[in-house]
């Protein structure tokens, strides 16, 4: 077990197994945001990368799981999101992250397509030992209002 | 484990005449989408439809695999002589979609359905 991090609460887990499950996972990713105080942009960009990456996990994956965890670091509110599958694994993740690649009969901007959305974007993977990916986002800090001149 | 979800069973797929107006709405499965993609094409190839209006107004995201039923049901509709307007598309999702790198060209859009229609019946005015 590793040790909770200051600052950091409980991850919301759920199943990626069917269709449906990945409808849930966007609706969950949708709340976070909304709680967390992400723009509506913001919210759009989190929504439509975790259901890239969603979908990576039940299609390539064969199924798995999504760890939803709200961050806060020093008052910097974020949202991270992990997805984690026990399938083949990517065989080469350089070009699994080239825009237009695909292995699975889609358009090819899944991985890389979900990193331009977020602002961390990792990927924990090899040959027969499945796939994690990791991407996280933090609200962005509404600048301060000039208040003198 | 499926989650059941507030939402619709189906996708409502309106004939205005000779155009049919396809109201998609808040979460849409994949599976959801396939029928649609289904549907749309044999309403087209069994009636007279000449013009096909997508309106996505009420879509909060638009990710890689609904881009892509989008762009093939505006394909399809091509080939069985039938125009497709995609309409109303919400700028955040606009934003998403020129970010993950989906920019649908080739489709043609209009800011809402007035203005769909209007594109498809250039003949009335």
């Amino acid at each position: 077990m590793m040790p909770a991090s200051s600052g950091q609460a409980c991850s919301t887990c759920l199943p990626i197994g069917s269709d449906g499950d990945l409808a849930y996972v966007r609706q969950q990713v949708r709340q976070y945001a909304a709680q967390l105080g992400f723009g509506l942009v913001q919210q759009t960009k989190l929504v439509t990368a975790a259901s890239e990456l969603a979908r990576n996990t039940l299609v390539h994956g064969g199924g798995g799981r999504a760890e939803i965890t709200p961050l806060d670091h020093g008052g910097a509110r974020g949202l991270r999101m992990r997805f984690i599958d026990e399938g083949p694994g990517i065989r080469d993740l350089d070009l699994a992250m080239t825009d237009g690649y695909t292995s699975g009969g889609g358009l090819g901007l899944g991985l890389s397509g979900a990193k331009r959305l977020v602002q961390e974007f990792a990927v924990d993977t090899a040959p027969g030992r499945g796939t994690t990916v990791t991407a996280l986002a933090w609200v962005t800090p509404v600048p301060p209002s000039r208040t003198r001149v | 484990m499926s989650q059941p979800l507030p939402g619709q069973a189906q996708v409502p797929v309106l004939a205005l005449g000779d155009t049919l107006l396809v109201s998609l709405q808040g979460e849409l499965h994949d599976g959801m989408a396939e029928q649609l993609q289904h549907d749309i094409s044999s309403r087209i190839a069994t009636s007279r439809v000449t013009g096909v209006v997508l309106d996505i107004s009420g879509v909060e995201i638009v990710d890689s695999f609904l881009g892509r039923v989008l762009a093939e049901i505006a394909s399809t509709a091509r080939l069985l002589a039938a125009r497709t307007v995609l309409a109303g598309m919400r700028p955040a999702v606009a934003i998403t979609l020129v970010e993950l790198g989906l920019t649908l060209h080739g489709l043609t859009t209009a800011l809402d359905v007035d203005r769909a229609l209007e594109l498809l019946s250039p003949e009335e005015k």
